[in-house]
């Protein structure tokens, strides 16, 4: 097991090497500088601002500088907003999409996987019509669409909740919708095609024929094995969050993480895009470890550890 | 009851002949037939693939028919409902909608194809070698897909899109270059089962090259699950787009595709919801239809995971 993780930790060093290593140099190799603007600055304020930030350095010099600032957990100034560093502005927005994130992440799991399980249940009848058409409708429909219609006839039509911004629980609820339908059409189908799986096998037979009563099979049972291919969906879940949370909180003007991405790029604050770049991936690379090591634990069958070492 | 009368004669003995037990009676069907079988039966499929029938032959015939171009503007009769004259209204510039939608149905599925064609090249060369070598080969192949693949993919578009200038080609090389490795993992999942099979083996011992092997005999095989994937790829595609339309960074102006309609809709919704209404339904056709097709697909090529 301590094997098993020191080689998923390397792993992962590893991964954000070559992912800090190659924004940086993507980010060097963007046409125009940080501080090209409409009006042209006098060469000698250019000259103190790179002087300022370093950007006079050789490449290899700047290169290593942010290689060593990064392991200590610091991406640096912003270029746009002076005065703020990166990591300001990451642990200022990012609790926003956390909490987004995880209403999103709980309605996606709670309703996805209870469609689905509807959908097994009443097999090619009404409730599996009806479970399956909002699932393929939940993929079909991309999530901004969605948001923008969410937001016109709820906020604006019906005036029923807030249109925009991130004050009160009220405020989150349709981001969080949008935000959680397509990975909620997806848990739904996986769902359904495992508890069918389940449903068809042989000691869910003998529950049955020694007189278990349906609810206890259905739960005790059923749903526990079926909802394997769930956990190990929990990755891309993750994902799909992060990277849905870049359109739907600038569509509802939430002062979130994924909103201060789409602003730095298309400020071209370039630390910016690189800190919420490296900080995304770290996320995404321990949530990813994570549920691996959870899907271990779930399912005895799989040994986590692998071969030879217990 | 009616009684009916049966008599000795009635009754005839047939001569047992032992070569039509060896008689095939239906006729022999391929792998392909049989699956293409399977896929008329669901009627919804193919109402998908009638779907995407008609907005290809809508995307080259939409501007003659209306007599509209995509990008002329007349700004005084800009945002107009839909009327006899502008089928689909006209936007914010007064440029026709109609035109622009079936404009834009031509740039999305183009990119939306030319980006899983790539997908397919790339990602079956890679997969399939990474499968048939084995060893060495295939744990640096895959290493390197597994770096790439552990970056969100939106992330990398975008990263890439800012430092490339605009354009529908580098919407599409951002695109498939990261896209390629779903396609890699499931080829190569493919070959590594198939390349123990007797085939491989007996044409091997006749001497065939590892090239001819590969080409000839692995990946033909492994044509089911890619073409699924392929289906799949391209709404996947046309969904990058849109949402990088709606970031600001899709095809720049005036090139319309349906996620810069939409976006272009949104400020002025609350006034004129149609704008938003013809390209996103578009979108959502488009998406529904290759996602029916592909479930559809995967159904009938492997009969094992039908539900």
């Amino acid at each position: 097991m301590a094997r098993y993780l020191l080689k998923r930790l390397g792993f992962i060093i590893v991964s954000l090497f070559f992912i800090v290593t190659i924004t940086f140099f993507l980010m060097q190799a963007a046409p125009g500088g940080p501080f090209a603007s409409e009006r042209k600055l006098p060469p000698v304020i250019e000259q103190q601002m790179n002087e300022q930030y370093g950007l006079d350095d050789p490449l290899y010099e700047q290169y290593f500088d942010y290689l060593v600032n990064i392991v200590q957990w610091d991406f640096g100034p912003s270029f746009k907003y002076v005065g703020q560093s990166v990591n300001d502005i990451i642990s200022r927005s990012f609790p926003y999409s956390l909490i987004l994130g995880a209403e999103a992440i709980f309605l996606a799991l709670s309703i996805g996987v209870l469609l689905g399980v509807i959908a097994a249940l009443k097999h090619n009848k009404f409730g599996d019509y009806f479970a399956m058409v909002i699932a393929v409708l939940g993929i079909s429909v991309p999530s901004f669409i969605l948001a923008s219609v969410l937001q016109y006839v709820f906020a604006v039509k019906l005036q029923m909740l807030p249109v925009a911004r991130f004050e009160s629980f009220a405020h989150t609820i349709l981001p969080a919708i949008a935000l959680a339908t397509t990975p909620l059409a997806f848990i739904a189908r996986l769902m359904r095609s495992s508890m069918l799986d389940v449903l068809h096998s042989d000691y869910i037979k003998t529950a049955k024929a020694k007189g278990l009563n349906e609810r206890v099979v259905t739960y005790r049972h059923a749903i526990r094995n079926a909802i394997l291919p769930v956990v190990s969906y929990l990755g891309p879940l993750v994902v799909a969050i992060l990277t849905g949370s870049f359109v739907i909180e600038s569509i509802f003007a939430i002062p979130g993480l994924g909103n201060e991405f789409v602003v730095s790029v298309t400020n071209r604050d370039y630390t910016v895009i690189m800190g919420t770049t490296v900080f995304f991936s770290v996320l995404l690379l321990v949530s990813i470890l994570i549920v691996d090591l959870i899907y271990g634990l779930v399912d005895p069958r799989i040994k986590v550890a692998g071969k030879g070492d217990k | 009851m009616e009684q009916v009368n049966l008599k000795n004669s009635d009754f005839e003995r047939l001569e047992t002949r032992h070569d039509d037990a060896e008689k095939i009676a239906g006729e022999s069907t391929s792998f392909w037939k049989d699956a293409w079988r399977r896929f008329k039966k669901n009627k919804l499929a193919l109402a998908g693939v009638v779907v995407i029938i008609i907005l290809g032959i809508m995307s080259f015939l939409g501007g003659p028919i209306s007599g509209e171009n995509y990008y002329e503007n007349d700004l005084i009769g800009s945002n107009q409902p839909p009327s006899s004259e502008h089928w689909f209204g006209t936007d914010a510039l007064g440029r026709d909608m109609f035109a622009r939608t079936w404009y834009g149905a031509k740039i999305s599925l183009f990119i939306g194809l030319m980006a899983a064609f790539i997908d397919l090249i790339i990602g079956v060369i890679w997969g399939s070698v990474s499968g048939f070598f084995g060893g060495k080969i295939d744990e640096y192949m895959m290493r390197i897909a597994d770096i790439l693949y552990g970056v969100p993919y939106l992330l990398v578009v975008i990263l890439l899109m800012v430092i490339m200038p605009q354009g529908l080609w580098t919407l599409i090389i951002a695109m498939t270059i990261t896209g390629w490795i779903n396609m890699a993992r499931i080829v190569r999942g493919q070959v590594m089962q198939l390349r123990s099979e007797e085939y491989v083996m007996a044409s091997q011992s006749l001497g065939a090259s590892n090239v001819r092997i590969l080409f000839r005999h692995l990946v033909p095989n492994t044509l089911g699950p890619v073409l699924v994937t392929l289906t799949l790829t391209i709404p996947n595609a046309i969904f990058t787009e849109a949402f990088l339309s709606y970031l600001g960074l899709g095809v720049p102006a005036p090139l319309a595709s349906w996620g810069t309609m939409s976006s272009d809709a949104l400020p002025a919704l609350q006034y004129y919801p149609y704008q938003l209404f013809f390209p996103a339904f578009f979108i959502c056709l488009t998406m529904l239809a290759f996602n029916i097709i592909g479930d559809a697909m995967r159904d009938a090529l492997d009969p094992k995971e039908r539900k």
